[in-house]
C-alpha cells in the first residue's frame, strides 16, 4: 500500500538499535577513501557529521550560506540538552526519555527512533566534554542539571545560556580539525538551489557562490541535507533571518516527501513584537520557566499599570493554577496555547498593536528574594542582558514581557530509521528531518537530536548505503548535471527579471508570514485553512510577477538570496496549510479549534490520524500518503500536566 | 527619527570605495540597528538601487555574524553590544551616523560594509580543537574540573568570534580572538594536554594571516562584545 517503508527493526525496543548496527554493512578503513558525500549546511547536525564522516576517512564536502560554519543558527539555542543520565538519582532512565519524548510530542512520533535518541542522549554528553565543552558544574566538579518544560526530573546539561553556542563550537571545531587533515573541503557563503539526481540516486547539488554569483556542480556518492528548519515561513520567528526552506524544497520538489509540514512549534517565552518593521522575535530561554513565575492581571483595568503596583491577590499565575503539577514548566505548546488565551480574554500586557496587547509576564522577583541577585545572575544573567538590550528595560527590577513567537519545526523531510528520504542516497538530519519530536518537540532536545543524527546515526547509515550501492562516477558534463544546472539559472532568471518588478521579497515575506501566522499558527480550523490556501495562491502568481530584484546576479546579492528563500517558503506555507487542513484533531503544536477540550486541551483522535503525513510533490498538487505509527511499548494516553 | 547616513560602499575587494549618503526618515525608536538598514534597503530597492550589502544573521548577538564601525566604533559605542542588538533609541542624540566595514588588511572588503573573515576559520583549524575523534571519549563524569576553572574556560569560550577586536586595534592584532581558544581549552583537562602545541600553531597562522601583534593598547577588550578578558593573551603567551 504505501511507499513509505520505515525500515525500523522489530523486536525489543531497547535492543533494536544495537541489532541494525551490526546489520548495517561495513566500509573498511582502507576503502573510505574511495567515497564522496555531500553535507549541506554545517549547524550541530552537519558540522558533527562533517567531523565525524572526516575521522572515518570519507572525503566530504561540505557548504553552509554563513560566512562561517561557526555562525549556523544552532549557535542561538540557549537553554540546554537532555540526556538521560541520571545524575541526579531522581529517577532518569532511557525509559523516562524515551516516554517523555513520546508524550511531549503527542504520541506522533516512531517509537523505535525516539528510543534511539534516547540511548544515545549520554554519549552525546561524553562527546562534547571530550571536545572541551564547558558545561557548567557544581562546586565538587561534578557536572550540574537543571530541569526543563515538560519532564519531572533535573536531566539538562548547560553553558549558562548559551548551550547551543558552547555545542556549536564544539562540532565547529571537531570539524575544523577533519578540515586541517583536509578529509573535509568546506565552502562557506555558498547557498545550495538544486539537487541532482542520476537513474533516480541523489548524486549531488547545485551550488550558488554568494560571492560572485557562479553557478557550479559539484558530485559526489551521496547528498546529506542539514539544512534546519522553515519558522521563517511566518517571516516573523526567533530563527536566524538566513533560515529557510530551500535545500529541503528542492529535495522535495525533486521526489524527497515533506512530512507533517503544519507541525510548527510556537514558543511560550519570546519578547512581544513592538513595531511594524521588526525583523525577528527574540526567545527567552525556556529555562527561565524553573525560576521565573508567569502571571497576568486577573482584572482588565490593572493591564496598563506599572506591575509592581497590582497586589498579589490580584495577579493571575495561570499556568499554575491550570497545571497545578507541572505548573510553569508544562510543554511548550500547552504553556503557549495558554498565553494566547489569557491575551484573547484581554488580559495582555504591552505593546498595543492592531487593538490588541499580546503579553504577559515573567516574574523573577520571588526566586530574587529566594536565592538573591547574584545567584540569579549567575544562572540567567546573559539572558537578562540580553532581555534588557533589546526592551530597554532590567528584568531584575521589572518582570519580563513574554509572548509566543514561532521557534522550531517538528515538520521536514520524511526520513526513514536510516535517516534516509525517499530519494534514494538523499540523507536528512538535524531540524531539516521530521524526526522525532512527533508534534510538538520538548525544551533541550533540538540539540540532543540534531548531535545525535550527526556524530551517531547517519555516519553508520550513510556507510551502509555507500557499501550496498555500486555507484559509477557522475562527471559534470553528465547531461542529469547540466539539466539541473539549466534549471537553476532559468530560475535566478526569472527571479531577476519579473514582468512588472514591483515589491520587494520583503513585501512578500510579510505577506505570507502574515497569513500563515494567521492560520496555520498557534490556532487553527478549517475555513481559515482553505481561505488561507487560495490567499497563498493568489500571492504566489503576484510574486512571479511583480517580484523586484535591484542589482545583478552575477555580485554578491541578498535581495537575490531573499527572493529565491521567499518564492520557496510562499510554496512551503501552502503546503502547511493543506497539512493542517487534512490533520482533523487536535495535537501537540496542532491546535485545530473544532477539535479543543472544553478547556482548551487538544483532542487527538488515535483511530484516524496516527499517522506521519508525507507529502509527496506532484504538478497538479501534492499527494498525501501515510507511514502509519504502531505503538508497542508506550500506551497513547491523554496527556494530562495537571 | 530621522537620520541621514553616510555607508561606505565599494563595488568589489579590487575597486575602491567611499561614502555614499542616504536619509531614512520616521524611524522609531524600538528599530533595531540592521532594521533601520533594512528599511534603507527597501528604499533602495524602491529606487530601483542596488542595496547596501551587509553581514547578519540571528539579530540576538550570538551568532558573531554582524559587524559594522558606526561613527569609529566597531559595534557601536554600546558596551558589551553587537550591532544587532544595538536599537536607534542609543542614537537619540546623533542623527548622523558614518557606517564602515571593519578595516584590517586580513578581513578584505568582499563588497559595501562586508568583509571576508575566513582567516579566523583557518586559525581554529590550525588548532583551535581537542584532537578527540567521535565515539571514544569516557563518561562525562569521569573527569572533574574545579567549577572556577570550568568558569573561566566559559569566559573565554564564549567568543562569538565576530572580529571587532581585530578592528579596533592600532596593530589588526587577532590575538584577543586567539587567546580566548587557547585559554578556554587551557582551563580543561580536556584541552590541557595539547596547550603548547595549539597555542604555537594557531599563533603561527594568526602572523601568517598577517595579523598583528599584541602592544597592550586593551582596545579590544572594551570593544568585544562577549567582554572577553585579555588576561588570556597573558595566558596565550604564557604558553608560547
Amino acid at each position: 500500500m504505501s511507499k513509505l517503508n520505515s525500515n525500523a527493526p522489530t523486536g525489543d525496543i531497547d535492543k533494536r538499535w544495537e541489532k541494525h548496527l551490526f546489520e548495517l554493512s561495513l566500509i573498511a578503513p582502507q576503502n573510505r577513501g574511495k567515497y564522496n558525500i555531500i553535507v549541506i549546511g554545517t549547524g550541530l547536525a552537519g558540522a558533527s557529521l562533517c567531523a565525524t564522516l572526516g575521522e572515518s576517512g570519507y572525503n566530504v564536502q561540505s557548504f553552509c550560506f554563513n560566512d562561517s560554519p561557526r555562525r549556523a543558527h544552532s549557535i542561538a539555542a540557549q537553554g540546554g540538552i537532555n540526556a538521560s543520565k541520571n545524575y541526579q538519582n531522581d529517577g532518569d532512565s532511557t525509559q523516562r526519555l524515551f516516554y517523555d519524548t513520546m508524550k511531549g510530542g503527542d504520541f506522533r512520533a516512531r517509537e523505535s527512533n525516539v528510543y534511539r535518541l534516547a540511548q544515545l542522549s549520554g554519549n552525546i554528553i561524553d562527546q562534547a566534554v571530550s571536545q572541551g565543552v564547558p558545561f557548567a558544574r557544581e562546586y565538587s566538579g561534578y557536572l550540574a542539571n537543571r530541569s526543563f518544560g515538560g519532564a519531572q526530573v533535573s536531566r539538562t546539561f548547560y553553558a549558562r545560556g548559551q548551550t547551543g553556542q558552547q555545542l556549536l563550537l564544539g562540532a565547529y571545531s571537531a570539524m575544523s580539525k577533519e578540515v586541517a587533515s583536509g578529509k573535509v573541503k568546506h565552502q562557506s557563503r555558498s547557498e545550495m538551489l538544486e539537487i541532482i539526481l542520476v537513474d533516480g540516486k541523489a548524486r549531488g547539488i547545485v551550488v550558488r557562490d554568494l560571492v560572485s554569483g557562479e553557478i557550479t556542480a559539484h558530485t559526489a556518492d551521496c547528498v546529506v541535507m542539514c539544512t534546519g528548519g522553515y519558522s521563517n515561513a511566518f517571516y516573523l520567528s526567533t530563527n536566524a533571518k538566513g533560515c529557510n526552506t530551500s535545500a529541503t524544497w528542492r529535495a522535495y520538489k525533486k521526489g524527497a516527501f515533506y512530512a507533517n509540514p503544519s507541525f510548527t512549534q510556537i514558543h511560550p517565552t519570546c519578547i512581544p513584537p513592538t513595531g511594524e518593521n521588526q525583523s525577528k522575535l527574540t526567545l527567552m530561554s525556556e529555562s527561565l520557566r524553573n525560576d521565573g513565575r508567569i502571571w497576568a492581571p486577573k482584572k482588565i483595568q490593572d493591564c496598563g499599570k506599572d506591575p509592581r503596583e497590582i497586589a498579589e491577590e490580584d495577579r493571575d499565575y495561570f499556568l499554575e493554577r491550570m497545571y497545578p503539577a507541572f505548573a510553569n514548566l508544562v510543554p511548550r505548546d500547552v504553556a503557549s496555547r495558554a498565553v494566547k488565551s489569557i491575551c484573547d480574554e484581554g488580559r495582555g500586557i504591552g505593546t498595543e498593536i492592531h487593538g490588541e496587547k499580546l503579553g504577559v509576564y515573567l516574574d523573577f522577583s520571588s526566586i530574587i528574594e529566594h536565592i538573591g541577585e547574584d545567584k540569579v545572575r549567575e544562572k540567567y544573567g546573559n539572558l537578562f542582558d540580553m532581555y534588557e538590550r533589546i526592551s530597554g528595560e532590567n528584568p531584575y527590577q521589572l518582570p519580563m514581557k513574554i509572548y509566543p513567537a514561532p521557534h522550531y519545526t517538528m515538520g521536514g523531510l520524511w526520513v526513514d530509521y536510516n535517516l534516509m528520504t525517499t530519494i534514494d542516497g538523499l540523507f536528512a538530519a538535524g531540524e531539516a528531518n521530521y524526526s522525532e519530536h512527533g508534534a510538538n518537540r520538548l525544551g533541550a532536545s533540538a540539540l540532543m537530536q540534531g548531535l545525535a543524527d550527526g556524530y551517531f546515526i547517519a555516519p553508520r547509515t550513510v556507510a551502509n548505503y555507500l557499501a550496498k550501492n555500486k555507484l559509477e562516477p557522475v562527471g559534470l558534463d553528465h547531461p542529469d548535471v547540466v539539466k539541473a544546472m539549466d534549471d537553476v539559472k532559468d530560475r535566478i532568471n526569472k527571479l531577476m527579471n519579473a514582468p512588472e518588478p514591483k515589491n520587494s521579497p520583503d513585501y512578500y515575506h510579510k505577506k505570507v508570514g502574515r497569513i500563515l501566522w494567521a492560520a496555520c499558527g498557534m490556532s487553527r480550523e478549517q475555513e481559515s485553512l482553505k481561505a488561507a490556501i487560495e490567499e497563498i495562491k493568489a500571492l504566489q502568481i503576484d510574486f512571479w510577477q511583480h517580484v523586484k530584484v535591484t542589482g545583478i546576479d552575477k555580485d554578491m546579492n541578498q535581495t537575490l538570496e531573499r527572493a529565491g528563500r521567499v518564492a520557496d517558503f510562499i510554496e512551503l506555507g501552502h503546503l502547511m496549510c493543506r497539512d493542517a487542513l487534512e490533520r482533523e484533531e487536535s495535537c501537540g503544536c496542532h491546535a485545530r479549534l473544532e477539535y479543543l477540550e472544553s478547556d482548551g486541551e487538544a483532542k487527538r483522535d488515535d483511530e484516524n490520524f496516527a499517522y506521519v503525513a508525507a507529502w509527496e510533490y506532484s504538478e497538479e498538487g501534492a499527494i498525501l500518503n501515510k507511514e502509519q505509527l504502531d505503538f508497542e511499548f508506550v500506551k497513547p494516553s491523554v496527556r494530562d500536566y495537571t | 527619527m530621522n537620520f541621514t547616513l553616510h555607508i561606505w560602499r565599494q563595488k568589489n575587494a579590487q575597486s575602491k570605495g567611499d561614502f555614499h549618503t542616504y536619509q531614512v526618515d520616521d524611524i522609531d525608536s524600538d528599530t533595531s540597528f540592521l532594521e533601520m538598514l533594512d528599511q534603507l534597503n527597501e528604499q533602495l530597492i524602491g529606487k530601483d538601487e542596488d542595496c547596501v550589502v551587509f553581514d547578519y544573521d540571528c539579530r540576538e548577538g550570538i551568532c558573531g555574524a554582524c559587524s559594522l564601525v558606526i561613527n569609529g566604533h566597531p559595534h557601536g559605542e554600546k558596551k558589551a553590544t553587537t550591532t544587532c542588538q544595538l536599537y536607534m533609541r542609543e542614537y537619540a542624540n546623533q542623527n548622523e551616523l558614518w557606517i564602515e566595514p571593519f578595516r584590517a588588511d586580513s578581513f578584505p572588503v568582499i563588497k559595501d560594509v562586508l568583509t571576508n573573515r575566513d582567516a579566523f576559520d583557518r586559525i581554529i583549524q590550525a588548532g583551535g580543537y581537542v584532537s578527540t575523534n567521535t565515539g571514544s571519549a569516557p563518561d562525562a563524569n569521569s573527569q572533574l574540573v574545579r567549577k572556577p576553572d570550568a568558569d573561566a574556560a566559559f569566559d573565554a569560550a564564549t567568543c562569538i568570534g565576530c572580529g571587532a577586536c581585530v578592528a579596533v586595534c592600532p596593530n589588526a592584532s587577532a590575538s584577543l580572538f586567539v587567546s580566548a581558544k587557547i585559554a578556554h581549552l587551557d582551563h580543561l583537562p580536556q584541552g590541557k594536554v595539547q596547550s603548547d602545541t595549539r597555542a604555537t600553531n594557531m599563533v603561527r597562522q594568526m602572523e601568517l594571516e598577517g595579523f598583528g601583534s599584541c602592544s597592550n593598547h586593551r582596545h579590544c577588550e572594551s570593544v568585544c562584545p562577549q567582554e572577553i578578558s585579555i588576561a588570556n593573551i597573558t595566558t596565550m603567551n604564557r604558553l608560547l
